[in-house]
């Protein structure tokens, strides 16, 4: 079984079928892309995965757990975290705040031992706190630490909020659109982190439209268009298929 | 305008600098305004004036309290004035009827005010933003209503006399002897720690999150109806303690005492001192409080003047007066022993 | 006797829907609650009775009242609201801004009218009809019937005119509604005007129906006006009409039943009743939120 198995997966919004019927899987430690054109219903799938929407129908699977009525906390702590199209940072908290909101979720001490200030608090306080300085070096922030996340640039900004989604501790990342509003540069750079994610043991999900970042990244590919799966395959298959090609033109039917 | 934005800005930079640059002498500061505070008293004080400085404690300790609700978790209660009124009619009721100690009784009405607030904050799993205040407001004022009708508790609309003064081991606590001063100043010093202990810790900073972004915060795991839920309960239960105070402090309490200009004030001193601040709330009710009466000419402006402290604040300054963006880095722990948490329990476990 | 108290129902709840129309069309452009409603209804009366101070005769003195609370409404979006939407500040905001614009109204007004109740004066020479038992006395017919006029002229007017195609394109879409070369703040500014005519109106028919007037009685009214709203779907205008009407007969019905001490009490538990059931009240549209 894979490491992510989505199994006909269906959501209705009044008449509209937003997603109809969608199948997908993601192995561990591979980068796997959903693309399609705007209003696809990609997103939708990221909601439906971390819990915001419920799936009129289908099953997903994920770690060998079934996810169904599974509160968006309990789907966090099973290991699988998101980032957001518009960047939804804590604008108002520093950059290691954000990293260390992303730990609550590994918080042991309780609301009496951080009034009481117990040695429980300030030791955990203390790992927590350590393992987010170290977290940021890795992605590359350690000069930000102390800043305000809004005052960080474009690019950082999607980095924190990646890191925010690592510090609690998922294995899957949900990433949507990370390379949106990215100059060539910028997303090439991202390109780069995604790839070290990778090695790190990181599986990654992937909504994106860059598609120099997609090719380049994913080992497969599914292709969604007004809800529907019309393709998935190797990102080489992709790029040849017919079908892929006139949904992103707006060709007419393809015979 | 233009001149009261930069006149408050410049203020604001100024506390700012001085943050910074005090920060090594914080002990000593903190220290020598706990002293002077104690020593307030000796100065030979009237009757009068200490009666101002215990009002500015009290609406302290309420601004402390709310600003757990609004300054951190972002949700504007208007009702406040009904957790105000129900720790201090319970407190009342218990000392009167039960001749409860004070200590008793006040640790009652925090339980039972917390309750309230339990119950006010069930909504806020399904409500927003505004329509959240005006449940709150709703709140307020259906305690009032209660006050006014359930006569056989409350006394309804006469309220209730002759409310017993704190009394230790047969030593009563009065203005003269300075006993209630130094009871608000111990109550005042023990609210601060717990908002310092919320702030510093996990709860502060998720209800913070909750505040900038509820959804993102939900998908980091936070359960954030729990949390606000548990916001409501401490910020009630902190008013109660004011509440309860307050009861013994003027001995008389009516429905009249706790009106929706109480909760207007509380929420202007928040504002005004700064949302999500400690040190906010004491210069923000020490100026709202103390205004009317140094100010006595324009005492039938008072209320106009909160008004406008509410406009211009959040027209110039929405993060208040001592609300700025702390610049000193954030503190790091490093590590003592080179030990982690887990490890040191090993450790303790094999020892042991 | 229940008659009776569901034809005064019927009558003052008209009153408030003419209120509560005022708080629906600020929230449908700006989801803002306007705290300050209550406070400009308030003022309505106030401004009447000044100026039949002056005597300037009543029609003439209801007229320059009304006008004149219109432009109040008006003044609070400019000096106060329009700086704030311009900064694109927090909802929080504005709604603790509206707060202290009401705070200042009502102490203005008590410091210029005193804080006791006044007598209002009689508008008609009121006289008593009997039907089906129950007694109507005219001014509660008046206050009806005007009040049923004004609504239709404020329906048509948002569904006929092109000011009130204006108005639906700001409410559903601010920045499009600018670049279609609506004039938004324009339409804002109108629609406070609308909403502080109207609550004037209603002020001087409730002030004319208790024959008193005094300057915090619009925190009670505008707190029944607002509960009101949200019973039929805060920013839809026929739901404010129902939710008034259903508000001032359900508190004529809790006088009669429990006694008139609970009068008060019946908006507020109807306004935490549907705001915790179904906060989009009775007409109203759910929303989804876009993540």
């Amino acid at each position: 079984m894979a490491y992510l198995e989505v199994n006909k997966i269906s959501i209705r919004f009044g008449g509209l079928t937003a997603i109809d019927k969608f199948d997908f899987k993601v192995e561990k430690g591979q980068i796997v892309s959903i693309i399609g054109p705007n209003g696809a219903g990609k997103t939708t799938v990221f909601n439906i995965l971390s819990g915001i929407y419920r799936a009129a129908e289908g099953e997903i699977t994920f770690d060998g757990r079934n996810l169904k009525d599974k509160s968006p906390q309990e789907i966090v702590s099973l290991g699988m975290a998101r980032t957001f199209q518009n960047i939804r940072l804590f604008y108002d908290m520093r950059v290691i705040e954000n990293v260390l909101i992303g730990t609550h979720i590994r918080t042991g001490y309780r609301f009496l031992d951080g009034l009481f200030r117990t040695k429980r608090f300030h030791l955990e306080e203390g790992e927590k706190i350590r393992y987010a300085a170290d977290l940021l070096k890795t992605v590359g922030l350690e000069k930000r630490i102390h800043d305000y996340a809004d005052n960080l640039p474009y690019g950082e900004q999607r980095k924190l909020e990646i890191a925010r989604a690592i510090a609690t501790g998922a294995r899957l990342l949900l990433l949507d659109e990370p390379a949106a509003g990215m100059n060539p540069q910028e997303s090439e750079e991202l390109r780069q982190f995604i790839l070290q994610l990778k090695n790190q043991g990181y599986t990654i999900l992937l909504i994106e439209h860059d598609m120099n970042v997609v090719m380049n990244l994913s080992d497969y590919i599914y292709v969604l268009d007004y809800g529907k799966k019309i393709a998935e395959g190797k990102p080489q298959e992709i790029l040849e298929n017919q079908q892929v090609v006139a949904a992103y033109l707006g060709e007419g039917e393809v015979e | 305008m233009e001149k009261i934005r930069t006149g408050i800005n410049r203020l604001t930079e100024g506390f700012s600098y001085l943050e910074t640059n005090v920060y090594k002498y914080r002990i000593i500061l903190y220290a020598g305004g706990l002293s002077l505070s104690m020593l307030l008293p000796v100065f030979g004080f009237s009757q009068y004036m200490t009666r101002i400085f215990i009002m500015i404690g009290i609406y302290t300790m309420l601004a402390l309290g709310l600003n757990i609700l609004t300054g951190y978790t972002g949700l504007v209660s208007l009702g406040h004035g009904g957790f105000f009124a129900i720790g201090a009619y319970t407190t009342a009721i218990l000392m009167l009827r039960f001749q409860m100690n004070f200590l008793i009784a006040v640790m009652i009405a925090m339980v039972f005010t917390g309750i309230c607030g339990l119950l006010l904050g069930l909504p806020t799993l399904r409500l927003t933003g505004t329509y959240l205040s005006i449940v709150t407001l709703g709140f307020g004022e259906i305690v009032r209503m209660v006050i006014m009708n359930f006569d056989t508790v409350t006394n309804g609309t006469l309220g209730i006399r002759n409310i017993p003064r704190p009394s230790f081991f047969g030593f009563e606590l009065t203005l003269a002897n300075h006993g209630l001063f130094y009871l608000m100043l111990v109550l005042l010093i023990l609210v601060t720690y717990v908002c310092i202990g919320i702030q510093n810790s996990n709860m502060g900073r998720t209800l913070r999150a909750i505040k900038a972004d509820e959804l993102a915060a939900v998908m980091m795991g936070i359960r954030s109806s729990r949390y606000k839920v548990g916001a409501f309960v401490v910020s009630a239960v902190l008013t109660g303690l004011a509440g309860g105070y307050y009861a013994s402090l003027v001995s008389y309490i009516d429905h009249n005492s706790f009106t929706f200009d109480v909760s207007i004030m509380i929420l202007s001193i928040v504002i005004l001192g700064g949302m999500g601040t400690i040190r906010g709330m004491f210069l923000g009710a020490a100026i709202l409080v103390a205004f009317p009466e140094v100010a006595r000419p324009l005492m039938e402006w008072r209320f106009v003047v909160y008004g406008l402290v509410l406009i211009l604040m959040m027209r110039f300054k929405p993060q208040g007066l001592l609300g700025w963006r702390s610049r000193l880095p954030y503190k790091i722990p490093v590590l003592k022993r080179s030990q982690t948490y887990r490890e040191e329990k090993e450790a303790n476990r094999r020892g042991r | 006797m229940i008659l009776q108290q569901i034809f005064n129902g019927l009558s003052l709840g008209m009153a408030y829907a003419l209120i509560a129309v005022g708080y629906s069309l600020v929230f449908g452009i700006l989801r803002l609650v306007n705290f300050s409603h209550g406070a400009v209804y308030a003022f309505g009366a106030h401004a009447v009775i000044f100026f039949i101070g002056y005597h300037f005769g009543l029609i003439p003195a209801i007229l320059l009242g009304v006008l004149l609370t219109g432009a109040l409404g008006v003044l609070i979006d400019r000096v106060a609201l329009y700086p704030l939407r311009k900064k694109k500040s927090p909802g929080i905001s504005s709604l603790i801004t509206t707060i202290g614009i009401s705070y200042i109204i009502q102490n203005l007004l008590m410091m210029g009218f005193g804080s006791e109740k006044k007598p209002f004066p009689k508008l008609f020479d009121n006289r008593i009809v009997h039907i089906l038992g129950a007694r109507i006395s005219t001014m509660q017919i008046i206050m009806f019937v005007t009040s049923v006029i004004l609504l239709a002229i404020l329906t048509f007017l948002i569904k006929g005119t092109k000011i009130g195609l204006a108005m639906r394109a700001v409410e559903q879409n601010e920045k499009n509604a600018g670049l279609m070369g609506i004039n938004t703040n324009f339409i804002i500014a109108f629609t406070f005007f609308l909403g502080g005519i109207s609550a004037a109106i209603a002020s001087v028919l409730i002030s004319g129906y208790y024959e008193i007037l005094y300057p915090t009685m619009g925190f009670m009214v505008g707190l029944k006006a607002f509960a009101a709203a949200v019973l039929g779907g805060i920013g839809v205008l026929h739901g404010a009409i129902v939710g008034g009407l259903v508000i001032g007969v359900s508190e004529g019905l809790a006088a009669t039943w429990f006694g008139s001490q609970y009068r008060d009490s019946v908006a507020f538990i109807i306004l935490i009743i549907v705001l915790i059931v179904r906060p989009a009240g009775l007409f109203g549209r759910k929303g989804i939120e876009k993540v």
